[in-house]
């Protein structure tokens, strides 16, 4: 579904990505993991388009996207959330949400300035949608008409979640899901995660710390160190990989 | 608690004015416009349409720092190429085109070219911010009015010492008294208050307050930001376009001078105390504008009387009296007067409950 190959990526002399190679498969969640500085959100925005990378290939659907700009990828069907929430802070959560839906409309500016007729219609239809299917399975219907500034951390993380939900994306990369949340709100956060591959058969890319999360949740795993990719893997088989163990606790483990 | 909100389709919950206080007011609003054009003395007739015409240009500089989040400090320039373009394209057409559907085709011409002049300037917001977009803008205002002064164009643009408008013809409907002026600077106002608002709650005006609040979120939800500034920039420059062919029609003459630097302030001023990113902020944003300069004269005059002496006194006055309210606003409701006039409406909404 996701394919990266080759991927190097350097700032300056710094080299964040040397040889990414994986793919993530359609419906599965995939987990890369990596201690701070390890370059997994480098990874990220090589893959949704911020970076270019020096060399390497990043493939939709068989499809080369290496150069592609991140608003056309968002097109593809490829949705992210980003590890400090980046969510419209000005607008309300439904707001926000509708967001998801831009690249499915295609009302322009002269069908907009007028609304009623075309515009009124796509825009009822979009909310009835993110109404029946996002919100009410996000469970944020009380928070709907909310700004975003009131909530607290964890349905702001939701809401983000919902906003990617929104575009009804392919592969959907997931950036820290649950970091800074409490055991309860991190056990709800693995829900949808798995109600989201369950239900809309969405491909996942998850990048984490929380180990526990990872290890229940993912069918694979990819470690990076040091922008090196030190194994790949089912959980059980990274978990015991000596290279992991070593860049975790260190080579006296 | 919010009384009598209940909704039961989505369409009623997306419609604008969703309680019935906001109805209320809107209607009445609209109400004592109809009586104020049939009754109103001459004298508020003319405040008013000044009002009208600056009421257009602020909710297209709206749509482009409120919604889009993009200074610009030359819009006046776009304001300028509305007026201009409409008298000059109304002297070359007369003869040709019927005089009464002359404005049906020069207004739509004049703000198109304001619009593809407004993506001109827009290319910079591409790359540059905040503060440097604005000087960018700012370059924008004088270069158009240096064109318009220039002896070269002299002949369309009538150079320092401007031109003589032309009185608009709708279908045979000379509209050749300021009331009648007033009457069509209402009606464009409220379909282009309106169309505004239509906007900013579809696709294409989300997408602006996407780029506002956070462009690179914007990015990955699809939202190209090359297209999008400068559909921004585009309808911000017609909406000034439209203004300045109301402007072009309601005085007999133009002159470039009234386009400069001051009034590109005064818009952006308008926005900031009216409330920027609110349908309604540029509605009160303009009548402080227009009414606290007029206020001070009137006052002044009760005051010092007419003399000379009086008359140099004011206009500084004047001028430091704006400078305060402006200051005031960014320091005290930053969010204009929109804030305080949303806050009266909910807690009418709420009455007789906590208010908040």
């Amino acid at each position: 579904m996701l394919k990266i190959e080759d991927l190097h990526l350097s700032f300056g002399g710094i080299k964040a990505l040397q040889g990414v190679n994986f793919e993530a498969n359609a419906g599965e969640i995939t987990g890369v993991i990596g201690p701070n500085g390890a370059g997994k959100t480098s990874l990220f925005n090589a893959i949704s388009g911020f970076y270019k990378p020096d060399r390497g290939r990043v493939s939709f659907e068989g499809e080369d996207i290496t150069t592609l700009s991140p608003d056309k990828r968002a097109g593809l069907g490829l949705a992210r959330t980003f590890q400090n929430i980046a969510l419209f802070r000005g607008m309300t959560v439904l707001d926000n949400i509708k967001l998801g839906g831009h690249t499915r409309l295609n009302t322009n500016v002269w069908q907009a300035l007028r609304y009623f007729g075309s515009a009124q219609k796509a825009e009822l239809e979009l909310r009835r949608e993110i109404e029946e299917q996002v919100i009410d399975f996000l469970e944020i219907d009380h928070i709907r008409k909310y700004p975003i500034t009131m909530l607290p951390y964890g349905l702001q993380k939701r809401v983000e979640l919902g906003r990617a939900l929104a575009m009804r994306p392919k592969v959907l990369l997931l950036d820290e899901p649950v970091a800074g949340m409490n055991r309860e709100e991190t056990a709800d956060m693995a829900r949808f995660i798995l109600d989201v591959q369950e239900q809309f058969g969405t491909t996942i890319l998850l990048v984490e710390h929380d180990m526990h999360m990872v290890m229940d949740i993912c069918s694979r795993i990819v470690v990076l160190n040091f922008g090196q990719q030190i194994a790949s893997g089912t959980p059980e088989e990274v978990s015991k990989d000596p290279a992991v163990i070593e860049a975790y606790l260190g080579a006296a483990a | 608690m919010i009384n009598a909100n209940l909704k039961s389709t989505y369409a009623a919950d997306e419609r604008v004015l969703n309680n019935r206080y906001k109805q209320a007011f809107v209607y009445a609003m609209i109400a004592a416009l109809a009586l104020f054009t049939a009754f109103g003395n001459d004298y508020l007739i003319l405040i008013a349409s000044q009002m009208g015409i600056l009421l257009i240009a602020v909710v297209g500089i709206n749509i482009l720092t409120g919604y889009t989040g993009l200074v610009s400090l030359g819009h006046g320039a776009f304001v300028a190429i509305g007026a201009y373009a409409v008298t000059i394209f109304g002297n070359l057409g007369a003869g040709v085109i019927p005089a009464g559907l002359m404005p049906f085709i020069s207004v739509p011409l004049a703000v198109a070219l304001a619009a593809a002049v407004g993506v001109l300037v827009g290319l910079p917001s591409l790359r540059v911010k905040g503060l440097y977009l604005a000087v960018a803008t700012l370059a924008a205002n004088f270069i158009v009015i240096f064109l318009i002064e220039e002896d070269l164009f002299a002949p369309w643009t009538g150079g320092m010492v401007g031109i003589n408008t032309n009185v608009p013809n709708l279908l045979g409907w000379e509209l050749d008294t300021k009331r009648e002026m007033f009457g069509l600077i209402a009606v464009v106002g409220l379909v282009s208050l309106l169309a505004a608002q239509n906007l900013i709650r579809t696709r294409v005006g989300r997408a602006f307050i996407a780029i506002r609040d956070r462009d690179y979120s914007a990015e990955i939800l699809g939202i190209s930001l090359l297209r999008y500034k400068l559909m921004s920039f585009a309808l911000s420059a017609a909406y000034c376009g439209l203004a300045g062919a109301l402007f072009a029609y309601f005085y007999a003459r133009i002159l470039p001078e009234q386009f400069e630097l001051a009034l590109s302030l005064n818009l952006v001023a308008a926005l900031i105390i009216g409330g920027m990113g609110r349908t309604m902020g540029p509605v009160f944003g303009v009548i402080i504008v227009v009414m606290v300069p007029e206020l001070i004269k009137v006052l002044f005059g009760a005051l010092a009387g007419d003399s000379a002496g009086a008359g140099q006194l004011r206009a500084p006055l004047q001028q430091i009296a704006f400078g305060v309210l402006l200051v005031l606003f960014l320091l005290k409701e930053p969010l204009g007067i929109n804030q305080i006039v949303d806050r009266i409406l909910r807690a009418a909404n709420r009455w007789p409950f906590a208010r908040g």
